[in-house]
């Protein structure tokens, strides 16, 4: 099991449960789990989604919508069966908190499914996860016979007349499927590509049924968020931000980690004292604020930059996953941007023709750059080739190619010329690069 | 849906809401590039290339996802869009092996022309491009994979279209490749659909590929010369040593009643023109009883003599005529006519594969009660009963399946055999082995769910298959007409069998339907024969007692066809016309070496009844149409020819003025007979028409034949016109002959074609490969 971190800043809600045992249901309910669902059983749907809208949850995924303006869009009434998806697909670098979650504590996201299935009126729930995380679907699995065993799940829920049940499924090893269209196809079991929308998955989704979809952070947090009251749970973090987020700090610091701390938590602090700066004294260059799809942030970028959607946005990157990557003073940015544009070249699923070819050229143009090939024009090309895919593709994840891309050439253009003329890496590494 | 108006680059458009914006642009004559979109196939926003800018709305949209509502503003061709367009291109070109100038689709590719609007000139990039080997996935279909953008038209066009689901997407990202359902080969029904929709080169035609460049070909749009479906074609022509050669068939113009539609004897059948086994000399036979090549001239003289002698010694009698389903209707009308003004017999039959007279005789006098294949295409509900569309009738099983994906059109299936389109049916009702005959009284009880959904229906479109013959029919459509709703379609086999038949190939009917003994307005026909004559299986009986003098053939093999036995016509004098030396030429004094359909012009009528008008294509030194043929074997007996083909200037009595002819004896150029034609009235001068031009005799179909009224103008555009003989008030019909209804389905497959179709090499290798892909899916 990997090593817990913590610190005196950090917030601990959805991580309350971590180290204690909780993926055991006996310990669960003694840590006061599945008590939220009751809780809902008894107030009803309505008073769910309200409860929610009034938290200021926003979805963990990356987008950050409203969880429970999310939730209101699905019909009351539907002919076809409502379900509800755990998307714990998570598989963009520098994120790894649902991993955690599943690990430490996966009755909080049955429990948070159960409440969702309450909250839409769906009787079934499903649970994604990622191919890779195959480890931890025993543990889901495990965790799911043992809420059946209880009777938390099956017919006639916690005695209250209702009928749940949850299923388990595990990727194939896709980025692509993190989508959520994607994410249902795959679960159909047809090809994982994104499905054109609208339709949007609150009318029609899984299997033409109307469907909400949360990232397995968000659904976990939803018993917390009932258990202790939307009032409460939003004024921890700022205005339209309700409650704490699992930061996953890694790169060149001192303790990287999970860290729970509130939404709007300064950046600066948050590498510097919560993650113990830079490593081994070097100096910070530059940070990737929410998983490597986000536009890299300099260091005078981040002085007063609170950690929430908004804030981030503003600074002209997005809080994304949550991932905070963080980058030394010994760091190429050209390999940076080449192994970056590599993992999606590699996850693109080709669908679309800017992001299929985009990406491959991105990857292409960059090899060559860093190894000492490039010539002045090829730094207005790779940016032209980004732009030109940036917002023209069938799904966010040629976005999620052209956006960092276009962040490391605007704000590092001087590093890429330093490539030119045949000199060698400023940074010598020099490897050989392996190419995923 | 009400219309909804929105404006787009400044115009004002009206269009129901929920119309596509591409489709509503397209409409208004607004351009939207695409590849992905495909009219008619699922949405897949893949390529973007049919990005424009909405108001209001931050990102740029793909036209082809966009629907249309009120008030909506759009802008399609701007600097920023077509950006975004180029920058696409740029991209594909990027991998794309821009091997233009030795590909398929030079000259006709969508890549290509986007490629010269947009102006994506210059490569951005300097590495290595992506190969990928070619491969071939069955005789017919090639994919060259660095070709390939990507658009999956094929593997809908294949799935939804087909409903055969053989192609899909391997590996993923830029290594996405299309792959065939069994790995590297087709196991499929071979009809080439993904070729011809695939917007590039990356899905070539084995009989096509590496042939010419596009622009080198003239294109004719002509009908597919094998079912009785009528497809539309467009034959790829090449002038190679002086003769017109057919190089590719596919669906180009997609006007006609097949819409996107062609199979694979459409698409890959033609290939028997240019068979060394064709005729291409007349031959005689010698005094050693050998077949040699003679001159036109002497084969001419010898059998029309012969001929003479026999009509003269032992009268009309003693002639049989045997008529082609695959000749024009103006070929069949000139025989019939020739049989019984000059030969002076009604001996003529031909190979009939449906009881087509048996439904004119239920359906006499009722107008309105037949319907065109268009009408089934987009019929709320259908009831097919017996036949296997899927492999007898392809298009009508296109139709039907569209119909249904697209329209959500009612299906319901009665056969005693399972059919591949049950897959589209709303009801199945299996009918045991001959329960046909109380198909109309199962429906009219409504007992059974079945019957009851179909009672409940509003209108019906019942289509029958052969095995429906006489007193069966007449219980289905008389139930029909009684119901009053019910429209009828029924299947027979071949290009014309039903022109055949509506053009009097008959012993006892003249064209139309017309009884011999109340022949109408066929009493102008001089010398006709009161009493009717010999059926074909009478003529050989006839024959084998050494009562029948001469059997002329046009376009038939009745001896492979009847089983007859060769030795039966050892005492009467043969003539054949034909392509091949068939079983039945074999055994001829004299033989002609016929035109096939795509070397002709005329019409010929689908088994629906639409009449649709063939064009001279392919051009074979050697050849004549059966036309001109029976003309000059006419007029080689003393016949003056104006009184078999009343041709010569407007003013001739009985002419309604034609002022064109077919092109049948001026070449294979598409359009040319008008544009000649125009040139002589502009130049003051009368246009005539030869004894050859089978215009002639189409005037006088349209004089004599009832029901066969058609809207000349339309016809020559290219366009379908529906016939419905019989249909006419106060037509009497006569009852059937005794002993005369020897009918044989000709229960062809997707690759076979009667005859004709032994000549087909590139089907017999379709063939030869599905049976392999068989055995070997029986193997795993």
């Amino acid at each position: 099991m990997p090593k817990l971190v913590s610190h005196p800043d950090e917030v601990k809600i959805v991580t309350r449960r971590f180290g204690q045992g909780a993926a055991n249901i006996g310990k669960y309910i003694e840590l006061g789990g599945y008590e939220a669902v009751k809780k809902c059983i008894a107030q009803g749907p309505e008073w769910i989604i309200n409860e929610m809208k009034a938290s200021n949850l926003r979805g963990r995924g990356g987008a950050g919508f409203s969880t429970g303006m999310k939730w209101s869009f699905v019909p009351k009434q539907s002919a076809k069966p409502k379900y509800v998806l755990v998307n714990g697909d998570e598989s963009e670098p520098g994120t790894c908190k649902d991993h955690l979650i599943f690990l430490h504590d996966p009755h909080s996201v049955i429990e948070g499914t159960i409440i969702a299935g309450l909250a839409i009126g769906a009787k079934t729930g499903f649970i994604y996860l990622r191919g890779e995380y195959r480890y931890l679907l025993e543990i889901v699995e495990k965790a799911v016979a043992d809420a059946y065993e209880r009777g938390f799940l099956g017919k006639n829920i916690f005695g209250s007349g209702n009928d749940f049940d949850i299923i388990t499924q595990s990727g194939a090893g896709a980025y692509e499927v993190g989508e959520e269209s994607a994410l249902m196809e795959s679960l159909e079991g047809k090809r994982g590509v994104p499905r054109i929308k609208p339709p949007f998955p609150a009318v029609v989704g899984l299997y033409g049924g109307p469907t909400i979809i949360n990232n397995a952070e968000t659904i976990a947090t939803v018993p917390h968020v009932i258990a202790m009251g939307a009032e409460a749970y939003s004024a921890v973090g700022t205005p339209r931000n309700g409650g704490t987020r699992l930061f996953g700090v890694s790169g060149h610091v001192e303790r990287p980690g999970i860290y729970e701390l509130p939404m709007g938590y300064n950046l600066k602090k948050m590498i510097y004292d919560v993650a113990g700066g830079v490593r081994g004294g070097r100096k910070l260059k530059a940070v990737v604020p929410g998983g490597s799809s986000t536009p890299v942030l300099l260091p005078d970028e981040i002085e007063t930059l609170g950690m929430d959607f908004d804030q981030v946005g503003k600074a002209g990157s997005m809080l994304g996953s949550g991932g905070v990557v963080v980058i030394d003073d010994q760091t190429c940015i050209v390999e940076f941007a080449l192994r970056t544009i590599s993992f999606y070249q590699h996850e693109s699923c080709g669908w679309c023709i800017p992001c299929r070819e985009g990406t491959d050229w991105l990857k292409k143009s960059l090899t060559r750059f860093h190894a000492g090939f490039g010539a002045a024009s090829d730094i207005d090309n790779i940016q032209y080739l980004a732009e030109n895919m940036l917002g023209r593709t069938f799904c966010p994840l040629g976005d999620a190619a052209a956006m960092p891309t276009i962040a490391f050439v605007k704000k590092f253009r001087k590093e890429f010329e330093d490539h030119l003329n045949g000199k060698p890496c400023p940074f010598a590494k020099h490897v050989e690069l392996t190419v995923v | 849906m009400p219309d909804v108006t929105f404006t787009v680059d400044g115009k004002t458009l009206t269009a129901p809401a929920g119309t596509l914006l591409i489709d509503a642009c397209r409409k208004a004559g607004i351009e939207i590039p695409a590849f992905c979109y495909y009219p008619g196939l699922s949405l897949q926003a893949a390529c973007r290339m049919c990005l424009v800018r909405q108001e209001k709305v931050p990102k740029l949209q793909t036209a082809c996802t966009t629907t249309v509502a009120e008030g909506q503003v759009f802008v399609t061709e701007s600097p920023e869009i077509a950006q975004a367009r180029k920058a696409t291109i740029q991209l594909l070109l990027g991998n794309h092996p821009l091997d233009c100038p030795v590909c398929d689709a030079g000259g006709e590719c969508e890549l290509q022309d986007m490629t010269f609007k947009y102006g994506a000139g210059e490569s951005l990039y300097v590495e290595a491009k992506q190969h990928r080997e070619e491969q071939q996935w069955s005789p017919a279909v090639f994919y060259d994979r660095p070709r390939c953008i990507l658009c999956y038209r094929c593997i809908r066009m294949c799935g939804e279209g087909m409903d055969v689901w053989a192609l899909g997407i391997q590996n993923r990202g830029t290594h996405s490749v299309i792959a065939p359902n069994d790995g590297d080969r087709l196991d499929c029904e071979q009809c080439g659909m993904c070729i011809d929709v695939c917007p590039v080169g990356a899905l070539t035609s084995g009989s096509y590929r590496y042939k010419t460049r596009p622009w080198e070909m003239n294109h004719v749009s002509t009908i597919c010369t094998h079912c009785a479906d009528g497809c539309k074609v467009t034959l790829g022509v090449r002038q190679i040593d002086g003769d017109a050669v057919i190089i590719r068939s596919d669906n180009r113009d997609k006007s006609g009643i097949n819409n996107d539609f062609l199979c694979a004897k459409g698409r890959f059948g033609f290939d028997f023109v240019e068979s060394a086994e064709r005729l291409t000399k007349p031959l005689v036979r010698n005094a050693a009883g050998a077949l040699e090549p003679a001159t036109w001239d002497h084969a001419l003289r010898f059998a029309a003599r012969r001929l003479k002698e026999i009509r003269d010694s032992k009268g009309g009698a003693a002639i049989g005529v045997i008529g082609s389903n695959r000749t024009t209707n103006e070929e069949n009308y000139l025989l019939q006519k020739l049989a019984r003004t000059v030969l002076g017999t009604n001996n003529i039959d031909h190979q009939r594969s449906t009881d087509y007279a048996a439904f004119v005789r239920a359906l006499a006098g009722h107008t309105g009660k037949t319907v065109s294949l268009r009408a089934i295409a987009s019929a709320p509900a259908i009831l097919l009963v017996g036949g296997n569309p899927t492999e007898e009738h392809p298009l009508l099983a296109w139709h039907l399946r569209t119909n249904v994906r697209l329209n959500h059109a009612r299906l319901y299936i009665a056969n005693t055999r399972p059919v591949k389109l049950e897959r589209q049916a709303k009801l199945t009702q299996e009918i045991p082995a001959g329960g046909y005959k109380d198909l109309a009284a199962f429906l009219e009880a409504g007992q059974s769910d079945f019957s009851k959904a179909i009672l409940a229906e509003e209108s019906l479109v019942i289509i029958f298959g052969e095995e429906f013959r006489g007193e069966t029919v007449d219980s289905l459509v008389t139930w029909g007409i009684k119901r009053n709703n019910v429209r009828f379609a029924y299947l027979g086999d071949h290009a014309n069998a039903r022109g055949a038949a509506d053009m009097g190939l008959f012993p006892d009917l003249l064209p139309g339907y017309v009884p011999v003994s109340a022949p109408g307005d066929f009493a102008e026909y001089a010398g006709l024969p009161a009493a009717p004559g010999k059926s074909m299986t009478q003529m050989f009986e006839a024959a084998g007692q050494g009562e029948l003098g001469a059997l002329l053939v046009v376009g038939a093999n009745p001896i492979s066809w009847l089983g007859a036995n060769p030795a039966d016509l050892k005492n009467t004098f043969v003539v054949v016309q034909d392509l091949f030396l068939t079983e039945t030429a074999a055994l001829a004094d004299v033989v002609f070496p016929a035109a096939s359909l795509y070397e002709k012009s005329g019409t010929v009528t689908n088994t629906y009844g639409d009449v649709q008008m063939v064009r001279k294509a392919a051009d074979r030194a050697g050849v004549k149409p059966d036309f001109e043929i029976l003309v000059r074997l006419a007029g080689a007996m003393g016949v003056d020819v104006s009184t078999l083909v009343p041709f010569g200037s407007s003013a001739t009595a009985g002419m309604r003025g034609m002022t064109a002819d077919l092109g049948q004896s001026r070449g294979a150029q598409a359009g040319e007979a008008d544009r000649h034609s125009v040139w002589l009235e502009a130049n003051g001068l009368e246009p005539k028409l030869s004894p050859f031009d089978p215009l002639a005799v189409l005037d006088e179909i349209e004089r004599l034949v009832p029901g066969y009224t058609l809207d000349r103008l339309n016809l020559f555009a290219g366009n379908d016109g529906t016939t419905e003989p019989g249909s006419s008030p106060g037509f009497v019909p006569v009852a059937a002959l005794t002993g005369t209804e020897h009918i044989v389905p000709a229960h062809d497959t997707l690759f076979t074609s009667g005859t004709l179709g032994r000549y087909c090499a590139g089907l017999n290798e379709l063939d030869k490969h599905q049976a392999t892909e068989l055995a070997r899916t029986a193997a795993d």
